[in-house]
């Protein structure tokens, strides 16, 4: 940054010192001496401009390169980093689509194996209860006996597969591990990107500097403000605590709500 | 409440609407259909006789208040009862849902209980 804030007090300090010598040649009406100054300052101004506009051009070559964004450049192996870290993203959404319908699945599978042995329990408790109250004829007891003999089976079969499927939950989670390290570096590259895209806008306002151009920084905001219209709806709120406009939970809506005469 | 109501769930994602068929089911509703936004929605309601409609918001194609404000300007499905889930939360946007006409509201991530208690809440509402 050095370089640039010296290129540009160059530039003042002689914009300063011509101008001065200007007015005096025009007051003094040496014409000749005036356009000759005009043009020394254009000459300074293009300089300080060519200047910035070629490490700017640098800048951007070499992003161009780090980030192998131009596919047919020999660099640039297979896929561009952005396109990797897009399919690396995909690869998250995939694995995490997986694990969910892995654990729904189980979980679909153990419930009635649950149901059965808890309908069955019920069915013979009662009868067990009639047997205690000495109820029940011998021939019905023989019967009893054999269902009994039957749930202690069925009982612990369905055991054995609920917990087998309760593993399976246990380790259908192990995609946390693999898209946590692939978040990471794709977060990595996404600061890395921001960086150099910071310093290459930092570059690009000294050429709006030296060519005078000003941006409408209002309208760009508005622009940008027109983007975020409810309808098209932002997604998950990571820092609802902090936000004024956004519920912190259901409660906040259903105060929302109620407010509102729901 | 009536455990045979037919019920369609509309989200884009398919993990969602097995979770939301999957709790629907633990409250006794079985008979429940599913489309991936507003787009496929809004022909299954015209034709299909729901009695209750539970959807997301942010979804391609057509998204969930899309979707609500259609149903409420149809003359046939503007008294369907709409239930909308959504990680969609600035105040804004819960109140544009109210102002369509929306019979609840609920935030993603929610609870069992939660959606259980909307439901009754909507159905008591509805019949009373």
């Amino acid at each position: 940054m050095q370089s640039i804030d010296t290129s540009l007090g160059e530039f003042e300090g002689t914009l300063k010192k011509h101008a001065r010598e200007l007015v005096d040649s025009l007051e003094r009406g040496h014409f000749g001496d005036a356009v000759q100054l005009i043009h020394q300052l254009n000459q300074t101004r293009d300089r300080g401009l060519y200047h910035e506009v070629g490490k700017l051009t640098r800048e951007l070559h070499s992003a161009i390169v780090s980030f192998q964004i131009d596919p047919r450049m020999p660099q640039a192996e297979e896929v561009s980093q952005i396109t990797d870290a897009t399919e690396r993203l995909s690869y998250v959404v995939k694995l995490t689509e997986n694990a969910a319908n892995r654990t729904m699945d189980l979980v679909e599978e153990s419930t009635p194996v649950l149901n059965g042995l808890s309908e069955e329990a019920k069915a013979l408790s009662s009868d067990w209860q009639r047997f205690m109250r000495k109820e029940v004829s011998a021939s019905e007891f023989r019967d009893l006996a054999k269902r009994v003999d039957g749930f202690l089976t069925h009982s612990a079969e369905g055991n054995r597969k609920v917990s087998g499927h309760l593993n399976d939950i246990l380790l259908a989670q192990d995609f946390q591990d693999l898209t946590g390290q692939v978040i990471k570096r794709v977060t990595a590259l996404v600061t890395e990107v921001e960086s150099n895209l910071l310093k290459l806008v930092l570059m690009a306002s000294q050429v709006d500097r030296f060519a005078g151009i000003e941006h409408d920084h209002q309208q760009l905001r508005d622009e940008k403000d027109h983007e975020k219209h409810p309808a098209r709806g932002e997604g998950p709120q990571i820092h609802a605590d902090k936000r004024e406009d956004v519920v912190s939970g259901q409660d906040d809506v259903d105060d929302l709500l109620s407010s509102l005469g729901f | 409440m009536n455990k045979d109501m037919k019920i369609l769930i509309v989200d884009d994602f398919s993990t969602m609407r097995r979770i939301i068929k999957n709790l629907l089911r633990d409250l006794g509703f079985t008979n429940t259909d599913e489309a991936d936004d507003g787009t496929t929605a809004l022909p299954m309601l015209e034709k299909g006789h729901y009695d209750f409609l539970v959807t997301d918001w942010n979804m391609p194609g057509m998204s969930g208040i899309d979707l609500l404000r259609k149903v409420r300007a149809d003359e046939r499905l503007k008294s369907l009862p709409v239930l909308m889930v959504t990680a969609e939360a600035k105040r804004d946007q819960i109140i544009e849902a109210a102002q369509a006409g929306v019979n609840g509201y609920v935030v993603k991530p929610f609870t069992a209980q939660v959606l259980k208690e909307k439901i009754e809440k909507i159905f008591e509402r509805v019949n009373g």
